[in-house]
């Protein structure tokens, strides 16, 4: 008898273990009350797999087309540039023999830099645990490999006989083979540049895997099922490809963390390494790359702002996300501020008459106007973002980062003309004027920008379903 | 339960749906603590803490990624140093043939490129995620459900205790079958 209850006794006992183990195992997170939902409260599984496929499966919005037309026009500007640069040569461009770079390279260093923001977002936003990224981050590494895209064209073109272009590229060759100068930072551009592009590319695609099959399970004809079934790569959700994918997810966000530093940082080198006044400054590769970052989150809220509104996603990407991304643009836009006034310390400070000639020449000279539209909308504007009401009225968010962007490009165009115009021989002092090429070049990379985003939003899903799914009971329970 | 004999060693799925992640991490742990064998399981986005719950290892990958970031260091290396100071030398500037510090930018940018696609390609090819792949595709597990499968390999599965733990989880729909995965 008295085994009997002791059998008893040890089943119970068992089954209390067992339970406080599961219990262990299957333990919820536990949110602070201060802590609110990421996402629309009343959003299930299914309501963000039909808000967001949904978006594919209807045909394209008026205000879509009307949209594609605009850019798609731009991007034929763009294209009859290019066609007479390549037909003609550089010579259509402003450029003469003092001012050698301008509007190009301008252009170039200010869409490497939009693509910034992106990698952040996904990136280290990721490392640092910061789950409000999950509705913007599909959009915002769009917009990096874009971006990177538009930069990539700007060299090419510089190049003067672009069809020949892969000459940068180390390998064996008919001309000795004569091995590529591996000592100079526009050779460490190309592989910095090639790098982010293959990098950003595939961590935007491995997040995109499981949306595709998403949009493949819901495809009804036939052309669309083919689509997603292959980019898919027949993905089951199965856990030990889940738990496989998180590794290399993490893997490949750290690797682009230090990758995104080191891009903007090679790009200042092209300058920093230089002997030219104004460019050869230890400060560069930090400044540059906190430009980077705020002239990219600049560009994602501008892009984002229409798309929420037209696409109906404010449940998903919410006025905390604006809120939350205008205080990195603060952040990062203080630190520019910080850079410029240390830019002008260091110069007046190092005594070289050189530096303050340059100094004294941008907020003097020929370009005033651009280094002051250049100090107040990047040094001044973003300031405007440690009030709340700044932070969360639509309207005013969209005109300051406008305005930030128009900065931003004005920066690297004084940081490029301003040094070159008036160099150490006054003889060869020159203004840098742009031609219609120029400018229809630039208008251009803005038309190949939209265009290309505006497609991207009618075939992938733009918010990521999978991660969203993830954060549905963030402080909600 | 012995449907069938121990030697003829048939392999039969049991899939049960749920439609939330505590029950089916509940589910799963409780499942492989009382001794069930879990196939695998389904879900629409990756669970935290599911890998302890189904009693899966770490994965190696992340040591994979640091030998392929290794091997693009090595080749970087050995391409810079090669091509500069030994098959053609070229004077640039009167700077030095082996320019070791100015070659680290496209170590750095090598290391990182063969790091990430390499282990993006170990890990297609380990779940062998392809173009043409014919995997069994569960209905609703892109969407909102949660699918978990045993294995029942012999006749120590006990089909009523199975029965018993997915009612008490609120499992939606139950399959059986051979042919699951």
């Amino acid at each position: 008898m008295a085994a009997v209850f002791r059998d008893i006794e040890t089943v119970r006992e068992e089954e209390i273990r067992l339970q406080s183990e599961i219990d262990r195992i299957t333990a919820h997170p536990v949110y602070s009350p201060l802590r609110e939902p990421l996402i629309d409260e009343s959003k299930a599984c299914s309501d963000v797999t039909n808000d967001i496929s949904g978006l594919l499966e209807r045909p394209a919005s008026k205000g879509w087309w009307i949209l594609f037309g605009l850019s798609f026009s731009l991007l034929i500007a763009g294209i009859v540039a290019a066609i007479n640069t390549v037909y003609f040569g550089i010579g259509t461009w402003g450029l003469n023999k003092t001012v050698g770079w301008a509007f190009g390279i301008t252009n170039f260093v200010f869409w490497i830099g939009i693509g910034h923001a992106g990698t952040f977002i996904s990136a280290i936003l990721y490392l640092f645990g910061q789950k409000w990224r999950t509705s913007i981050n599909r959009s915002a590494e769009a917009m990096t490999l874009i971006a990177v895209m538009c930069a990539g064209i700007f060299p090419i073109l510089h190049m003067g006989r672009p069809w020949l272009f892969y000459w940068i590229m180390p390998y064996p060759n008919t001309r000795g083979s004569l091995w590529v100068n591996f000592r100079s930072p526009l050779l460490w551009d190309f592989f910095a540049i090639s790098t982010y592009f293959t990098i950003s590319l595939v961590f935007w695609y491995l997040g995109l895997v499981p949306d595709l099959a998403t949009a493949r399970d819901r495809a009804t004809n036939k052309a669309r099922k083919i689509f997603y079934t292959v980019l898919s790569l027949g993905w089951n959700g199965s856990n030990r490809t889940w738990s496989r994918y998180e590794t290399v997810y993490g893997v490949l966000a750290a690797l682009a963390t230090p990758l995104v530093l080191s891009v903007h940082s090679i790009v200042s080198f092209d300058f920093a390494t230089s002997l030219v006044p104004g460019w050869h400054s230890t400060i560069f590769p930090p400044y540059f790359v906190a430009g980077a970052v705020f002239s990219g989150f600049a560009m994602v809220t501008t892009l984002l702002i229409p798309v929420r509104k037209v696409m109906h996603l404010e449940g998903y990407i919410t006025v905390q996300h604006l809120d939350n991304m205008c205080k990195i643009t603060l952040l990062t836009g203080s630190i520019v501020g910080l850079s410029y006034l240390t830019e002008l310390f260091i110069g007046f400070y190092s005594g070289n008459p050189n530096e303050i000639f340059v100094i004294l020449n941008r907020m003097g000279g020929p370009y005033a106007w651009a280094y002051w539209i250049m100090f107040s909308c990047n040094a001044f504007i973003p300031q405007l973002f440690w009030f709340k009401a700044f932070r969360t009225r639509i309207p005013l968010i969209l005109s300051l980062c406008i305005l930030v962007n128009v900065g931003m490009w004005f920066e690297r165009f004084v940081i490029i003309v301003t040094s070159l115009h008036r160099d150490y021989l006054p003889s060869s002092w020159a203004i840098f004027i742009p031609t219609l090429t120029d400018v229809g070049l630039l208008v251009g990379s803005f038309g190949l920008f939209f265009t290309a985003f505006l497609i991207f939003l009618r075939l992938f899903p733009v918010i990521s379903m999978n991660e969203v799914k993830g954060v549905l009971h963030y402080a909600r329970d | 339960m012995r449907a069938t004999e121990p030697s003829e060693k048939t392999v039969r799925y049991a899939a049960a749906f749920f439609d939330n992640e505590h029950d089916l991490m509940a589910i799963a742990a409780e499942a492989r603590l009382r001794g069930f064998e879990i196939q695998d399981v389904f879900t629409p986005y990756p669970i935290h803490g599911m890998d302890r719950a189904v009693g899966l290892k770490r994965s190696r990958l992340g040591w994979i990624a640091f030998v392929a970031g290794a091997l693009g260091l090595i080749s970087a290396i050995l391409l810079q140093v090669w091509t500069s100071a030994y098959d053609w030398p070229l004077n640039v500037g009167g700077k030095p043939f082996n320019s070791f510090p100015l070659f680290v930018p496209v170590m750095f940018e090598l290391t990182v490129l063969f790091s990430g696609l390499i282990s993006i390609g170990v890990l297609f090819m380990m779940n062998r995620l392809w173009i043409m792949s014919k995997k069994k595709i569960f209905e609703g597990v892109t969407d909102d459900r949660f699918i978990l499968v045993l294995k029942q390999e012999d006749a120590s599965f006990d089909t009523e205790k199975a029965a018993r733990l997915f009612k008490k989880y609120n499992a939606i729909k139950v399959m059986e079958g051979d042919k699951f995965v």
